[in-house]
C-alpha cells in the first residue's frame, strides 16, 4: 500500500506535465497572438492598439474589448497576396511531400532490408547532416547551385549542357533544398515501421502466388501506412510554414505564407495582420492533422 | 488443378507431372541439395524421395538445417547444389510464387490488415480465380477448419488456435500439390496441440494431400508422420517410419535424440548362433540378438529403451520370461520419477552402471511400486537390445 503512495505522486505529476507545458508554451502565446490579430496597427510601443491595462480599471478594459475587431481577417480574405501565399504554401508543401515520399520510401525500404549491423550505420548516415547547422547546409546548396557552382561545372564537364543553367532563385532549387532538408524526417518513421515488419509476411504473400510488385503493393505498402502518415505529417506541416529555404533558394516573385508573415512583421511592422495570417495558417494546418487523427482512430477501432 | 493457377509455368507442367506420378515416380525428389550461408553449410547434400499423399516429418535439433531445407522447397532460398524435382520437373530455381507449393508459417504470418476471409482468399485472387469460385472456396475452407462466423474478423481479434486455423485454411485454399508446415503447432498449448495434431492427420488423409512438416518435437513427428527424416548438421541421419526410428535407430546419436534410452559401451566377446555376447563395463556381459547389419568387432554400444526393461523383486517371473530373459541385472532403486501413466525408476546396478526402467502404473494403488533403496532384479530379452557402433 505504502509503496503505491510513494509512486502515485510523481506519476500524477508526470501525467500533468504535458498539459502544463502545452498551457505555458502553446495556449498562452496563442492567446497573445489571437488578441493581437484582433487589434489595429498603431505607431506606438507596442505597435498595435488597444492595449489591455489591468491597472486602468474595469471601464477602460471594457472599452479595450469593444475595440477588438476581425478586420484583419477580412483583409486576409480580400487581398489576393495572402490567398496566393496560402495556395502557394500548400502547393509547395504537397509537391515537396510527394517528392519526399517517392525518394524517402525506397531509401527506408533499402535500409530496413540491410543486415542488422549495417542498419545502424545507415541510420547514422541519415542523421549525420543534422550535426551541421541547417543554415550552413542551405548556404552550401547556394554554392553548389550558383552560376559557376559545382552542379553547373559537372554538367558542363559531362557536356550535358553547353551553358551554365540558372538554378538559384528557381522553384527547382527550392524543392532541392526542401527535399534535402526534410528527407530524414520522412525516412526515419518509414524505416521504423518497415524494420519492425515481420519478413514472413512478404514471404507468405509470395508463397500464395504474388509476384514481387504485388507483394509490395498488397502487403508491404498497406502495412507501412502508419509510417507513411507520420512521415507525411512531419514533412508537410513544417514545409507549409517554411521560411528560410524559399527565401534563400527560390525567386521572390511568388511568396510562401512564411515569407509573407515575415514581411508583415518585420518590414511593414504590421503585427496584427501578421498575427491574423499566423492564426489562419494554424487553422489550415489543423485540418490535415485532425483528418489523420480520425483515420488512425478508426484503424485502432477496427483492430479491436 | 492446372486451371487454378493460370499463367504460371509450373502449374501448366503439373498436368504432365500427374502422368509422371502414375509411372511410380515420387511426387518430390530432392537430389544432393546443399545450401551454404557464408562458411556455414546449413544443408549438406540431402537426397530424399517423398511420395504423393505422404505425411513426412523433418525432425532435428535447432540449427540442423531442417528449416533451410523447407525454405528451399518453398522457394525462399535457392539451393547451391543439387536439384529439387516436383512431379519430375526441376523447380530448384523457380520463385516462390511460381511453385504449386504452399507453406504454413511458424508464426502463421497472417496479413494483419486483412480479414479472415481476405487472408484465405489472397492466394485464390493471385491465381486469377473467378469471384464466385473464390467465395465458394473460401466458404469451403472456413467450414473445413471450423471458423464459421469469424470471416470478418482481423487476425488480432482471434485466439492463437483460431489464427492457426486461418493459416492452415489459407495454405490449403489453393489446393497445393505439396503443403509445407513449419513448426505449425509450436505456439499452441499442450492440450490444443494434441487435438490439432489429430485434426491435421485427419485432414491430410481426407484431402489426400502431401504434407511435409518441420518440427523439433519428436513426439509430434512420431504421432503424425508416416515417415520421419532425422536431420543432423545439415545431413539426413536416418529416414524411417516412426516405429523403425524408435526401435531400430541407426546410430548412437539418433538413439539418444529420439526418446530415452539406456546405453552401455562395450566390446563384442562371443558369437553364439544368432546371439552375440557383448562385454560392457557398466552392466557386465549382455546377450543381444545379432543385428541385421553386420557389426565390426570394435567398440560397440548396447541400447535398451527404458520401457523394455522389466523390474521384479526376485527375477524373471513369467514362463516365457524365463526362457528368453537372459539378461538379468541386480541393483537397488536409486531414483523414482512418477509421471502419472508410468513411473521411471533409476536402478543403480551392482555392476556399477545406472539403468532406467519405465514401468506402467497399471494399478491405482501403489502395492506394486518399488521404494527407494529397495533391491530389485532388472531384466530384458536379447531381442529388446539394439547394438550400435560406438
Amino acid at each position: 500500500m505504502s509503496s503505491r503512495r510513494i509512486f502515485a505522486r510523481p506519476a500524477r505529476f508526470a501525467a500533468i506535465a504535458p498539459y502544463v507545458w502545452m498551457a505555458l508554451f502553446f495556449l498562452v502565446p496563442f492567446a497573445f497572438v489571437l488578441k493581437i490579430s484582433l487589434s489595429q496597427t498603431a505607431i506606438a510601443q507596442p505597435p498595435y492598439e488597444p492595449v489591455f491595462d489591468l491597472t486602468a480599471g474595469w471601464d477602460a478594459l471594457k472599452a479595450a474589448f469593444a475595440a477588438l475587431s476581425v478586420d484583419n481577417f477580412r483583409l486576409l480574405g480580400s487581398d489576393d497576396i495572402y490567398v496566393f501565399a496560402y495556395v502557394r504554401s500548400l502547393t509547395v508543401a504537397l509537391t515537396a511531400t510527394a517528392l519526399l515520399l517517392l525518394i524517402g520510401y525506397p531509401i527506408a525500404y533499402g535500409m530496413a532490408r540491410l543486415p542488422k549491423r549495417w542498419q545502424a550505420v545507415a541510420m547514422i548516415l541519415v542523421i549525420v547532416p543534422f550535426w551541421t547547422s541547417f543554415l550552413i547546409r542551405i548556404y552550401a546548396w547556394i554554392n553548389i547551385l550558383q552560376h559557376d557552382g559545382l552542379l553547373n561545372q559537372i554538367l558542363l564537364a559531362l557536356h550535358l549542357v553547353s551553358q551554365p543553367v540558372v538554378w538559384l532563385s528557381t522553384d527547382t532549387a527550392m524543392y532541392i533544398g526542401i527535399v534535402y532538408s526534410y528527407l530524414p524526417f520522412m525516412i526515419l518513421p518509414l524505416y521504423a515501421t518497415l524494420a519492425k515488419m515481420e519478413p514472413a509476411l512478404e514471404e507468405a504473400a509470395a508463397d500464395l502466388g504474388a509476384p514481387p510488385w504485388q507483394v509490395f503493393w498488397l502487403v508491404t505498402f498497406p502495412l507501412s501506412l502508419p509510417g507513411v502518415g507520420a512521415g507525411v505529417l512531419l514533412c508537410f506541416i513544417p514545409v507549409v510554414g517554411e521560411f528560410v529555404i524559399p527565401d534563400l533558394l527560390a525567386g521572390s516573385n511568388a511568396l510562401m505564407i512564411g515569407q509573407t508573415l515575415w514581411l508583415e512583421f518585420f518590414t511593414n511592422k504590421d503585427w496584427p495582420v501578421a498575427s491574423a495570417a499566423a492564426i489562419v495558417l494554424l487553422v489550415v494546418l489543423l485540418v490535415p492533422l485532425l483528418l489523420y487523427e480520425r483515420v488512425q482512430k478508426r484503424q485502432l477501432e477496427q483492430g479491436r | 488443378m492446372a486451371e487454378e493457377l493460370p499463367g504460371t509455368n509450373v502449374a501448366a507442367d503439373t498436368a504432365g507431372g500427374d502422368a509422371f506420378l502414375a509411372a511410380g515416380q515420387p511426387l518430390l525428389r530432392i537430389e544432393g541439395v546443399a545450401k551454404t550461408f557464408g562458411t556455414f553449410r546449413a544443408v549438406d547434400g540431402v537426397s530424399l524421395d517423398i511420395g504423393a499423399g505422404e505425411f513426412f516429418a523433418l525432425l532435428g535439433p535447432s540449427g540442423c538445417g531442417k528449416t533451410t531445407l523447407l525454405r528451399m522447397l518453398a522457394g525462399f532460398e535457392a539451393p547451391d547444389e543439387g536439384r529439387i524435382l516436383l512431379g519430375g520437373k526441376d523447380i530448384g530455381q523457380a520463385l516462390p510464387h511460381e511453385r504449386p507449393i504452399n507453406m504454413m508459417f511458424q508464426n502463421y504470418a497472417l496479413f494483419p490488415h486483412l480479414s479472415v476471409r481476405d487472408n484465405i482468399a489472397f492466394g485464390l485472387k493471385r491465381a486469377g480465380m473467378p469471384r464466385a469460385d473464390i467465395a465458394a472456396r473460401v466458404a469451403e475452407m472456413v467450414a473445413l477448419v471450423k471458423l464459421e462466423g469469424l470471416e470478418k474478423r482481423k487476425p488480432d481479434q482471434l485466439s492463437g488456435g483460431q489464427r492457426q486455423r486461418v493459416a492452415l485454411a489459407r495454405a490449403l485454399a489453393r489446393r497445393p500439390q505439396l503443403l509445407l508446415l513449419d513448426e505449425p503447432l509450436a505456439a499452441l498449448d499442450k492440450k490444443l496441440r494434441e487435438n490439432t495434431q489429430a485434426e491435421l492427420m485427419e485432414l491430410q488423409r481426407r484431402l489426400g494431400m502431401t504434407f511435409i512438416i518441420v518440427t523439433h518435437d519428436q513426439e509430434e513427428a512420431m504421432t503424425m508422420a508416416d515417415r520421419i527424416g532425422v536431420m543432423k548438421s545439415g545431413k539426413l541421419a536416418q529416414v524411417a517410419s516412426p516405429r523403425e526410428l524408435y526401435e531400430a535407430p541407426r546410430s548412437r546419436w539418433i538413439a539418444e535424440f529420439v526418446g530415452d534410452i539406456n546405453l552401455f559401451d562395450g566390446e563384442s566377446k562371443l558369437r553364439d548362433g544368432r546371439r552375440l555376447v557383448i562385454g560392457t563395463r557398466d552392466a557386465g556381459a549382455l546377450v543381444v540378438a545379432e543385428p541385421r547389419e553386420a557389426v565390426g568387432t570394435g567398440k560397440l554400444a548396447v541400447a535398451i529403451r527404458p520401457e523394455k526393461v522389466k523390474l521384479s523383486r526376485h527375477g524373471p517371473v513369467s514362463e516365457a520370461g524365463r526362457e528368453t530373459a537372459i539378461n538379468t541385472l541386480d541393483g537397488v532403486i536409486a531414483d523414482i520419477c512418477y509421471l502419472g501413466g508410468t513411473t521411471t525408476y533409476k536402478v543403480k546396478l551392482d555392476t556399477g552402471g545406472m539403468l532406467q526402467a519405465s514401468v506402467a502404473n497399471s494399478a491405482r494403488l501403489d502395492v506394486d511400486a518399488y521404494s527407494l533403496n529397495q533391491h530389485v532384479v532388472a531384466w530384458f530379452t536379447p531381442d529388446d537390445c539394439v547394438v550400435l557402433q560406438s
